[in-house]
Parts: C-alpha cells; structure tokens; sequence
C-alpha cells in the first residue's frame, strides 16, 4: 500500500513464527449476545481458527479491517475467524452491532497481555499509558500449529487479504 | 477443561446474580457465566431460553432445568445440591417441577 506521505515504521517485534505453536489465553469473547470466558485452545479444538489482532474499535483501522474481512465472506469458510482488541466487551458489542458482524465474535483484552505475550504490543503516541495490538493475523490449525500470518510492519498498513485467504483455503 | 454443567447468564454488578453466583460458590459448584447487557432488547438469548429477558437465568445441563428468578434459582441450588439432599435427580424432578 503506498501513502502520499510517510508512514511510521514500527519497530521489530519477535513474534510467533510459522510452524510454532499459538500461544494460548483465555479471555471473554464477545458475540452479538453475550460473552463468555473462552480459550483460544477451545476454539481449536473445534477446527482451525484466525485470530486478527486489531487496534481500538472505534478508530479506522478497525472498521477498514472488519469491514474488508466481512465484505470477502470470511465467515463462510471452515475456520472460525475471531477477532481481538483492547475494547471493553461492551464496545465490541456495540462494534458487532454497527459493523453487521453478527458471523464473528471478538476477544476483549483491556490489558493487552495477549498482545504481549505473542510479542506485538505497541505504545500508543499520545495515549500515555495505553498500548494495543498492532495489527497481526495468525492462521492457526486445529493443533494449534501457525500456518500462516502477518504482522503490520509500519502504521497504519492492512492485512494481506489474499495471502490469507489462499492460507485458510489450504488449511 | 471440562466444560461446567451450569450455565448462568448474569448482569454485571446485578445483585440478583451475585446472590445466585454466592450459592454456586457456597455449593462448591462450577459454572460457567455468560454476560449480557443492561439493555432489554439485547437480551434475546435469555429469552429463547426462559421466555423472558430477565437475569439471573441458569441452565443445569445436569438436571436440564432451565429457570430464571434468583429466588427460585436458589431454592432449586439449596434443593437439588445442598448437603441434605445427596440424590440430585430426585429433588431435580421436584425443583424442576415448581419452576413451570
């Protein structure tokens, strides 16, 4: 993606590789009617499953993001495709509401030690004392095996849409 | 992880629900909970399964009663699990059968 103007470049991160394990964590994960502790572990369990890390849901990465991944029909393929932010539960109901992303369901993770632990944190300008994801997706098997992904590089910069389809696709 | 036989669909800070969340603790039992809203009209979960979008609501897949009401819910708890009764299935039948 090219921008008339300078992006800011993120700096390295070390995150999950492809072939290693997703790192797994429980947190409420919110759909169009409530919201329950749920595992990452549980979800695979049931198939494979793609976690798209995003920023605040209120901000334009966000909508771009889930708006693109709706638009494409994601939510028919044979993988549960969840999403995870730093919004509260109640934000992410009202952003599945708002966005008619009723096929998906969203993590919430106020304190963003998931973001830390798969080593993609990153301090918000401006915002002292916040941090969020960067933006990340994990394509990730039903033994939690990373099949594919893609972290964001520079700010703001968008998920390789295709790649990750022909990766799901593949699953 | 086994999955917890209970289901509560809770109101955050409701006291109704911490009432029934207290006797799930009291009883040693485990549950799962499931949060809605303060909002009615996002509550058609509850509704389909009680009939009405009032919280607390528990589902006992154990006994599979559904019921809702913290007063009833803790009666049918104290009945169905309480020391003095050590045979779940027969005071279920009866807790179950005054929640219709």
């Amino acid at each position: 993606m090219s921008f008339a103007f300078d992006v800011v470049e993120l700096g390295s991160v070390d995150h999950p590789e492809i072939g290693e394990q997703a790192p797994d964590f429980t947190r409420p994960l919110v759909n169009e009617e409530y919201w329950e502790d749920t595992a990452l572990s549980e979800l695979t369990d049931e198939g494979p499953v793609v976690l798209v890390f995003h920023t605040m849901d209120g901000d334009f990465p966000a909508t771009y993001i889930w708006q693109e991944i709706r638009n494409r029909g994601w939510n028919e393929y044979d993988a549960e495709i969840v999403g995870l932010s730093i919004s509260s539960p109640y934000e992410h109901s009202r952003f599945l509401e708002e966005w008619g992303m009723e096929a998906f369901r969203l993590f919430s993770d106020p304190q963003n030690r998931v973001a830390e632990r798969y080593g993609i944190s990153h301090e918000l300008d401006g915002m002292a004392g916040l941090e969020e994801p960067r933006p990340a997706v994990f394509v990730i098997d039903k033994d939690r095996t990373i099949q594919n992904g893609w972290v964001a590089t520079e700010w703001p910069e968008f998920p390789p849409y295709d790649d990750i389809e022909a990766a799901i696709e593949e699953l | 992880m086994t999955d917890p036989e209970i289901t509560v669909y809770r109101l955050q800070a409701c006291p109704y629900c911490e009432r029934v969340i207290r006797v799930l603790n009291d009883l040693e039992l485990s549950y799962r909970s499931r949060f809605v809203e303060p909002r009615h009209s996002r509550r058609d979960a509850v509704k389909r399964l009680t009939g009405s979008r009032t919280v607390p609501a528990i589902v006992d897949e154990r006994t599979g009663v559904t019921m809702s009401e913290s007063a009833n819910i803790v009666e049918y708890l104290e009945t169905t699990y309480g020391s003095t009764n050590s045979d779940p299935a027969v005071a279920s039948a009866t807790a179950g059968g005054e929640s219709e």
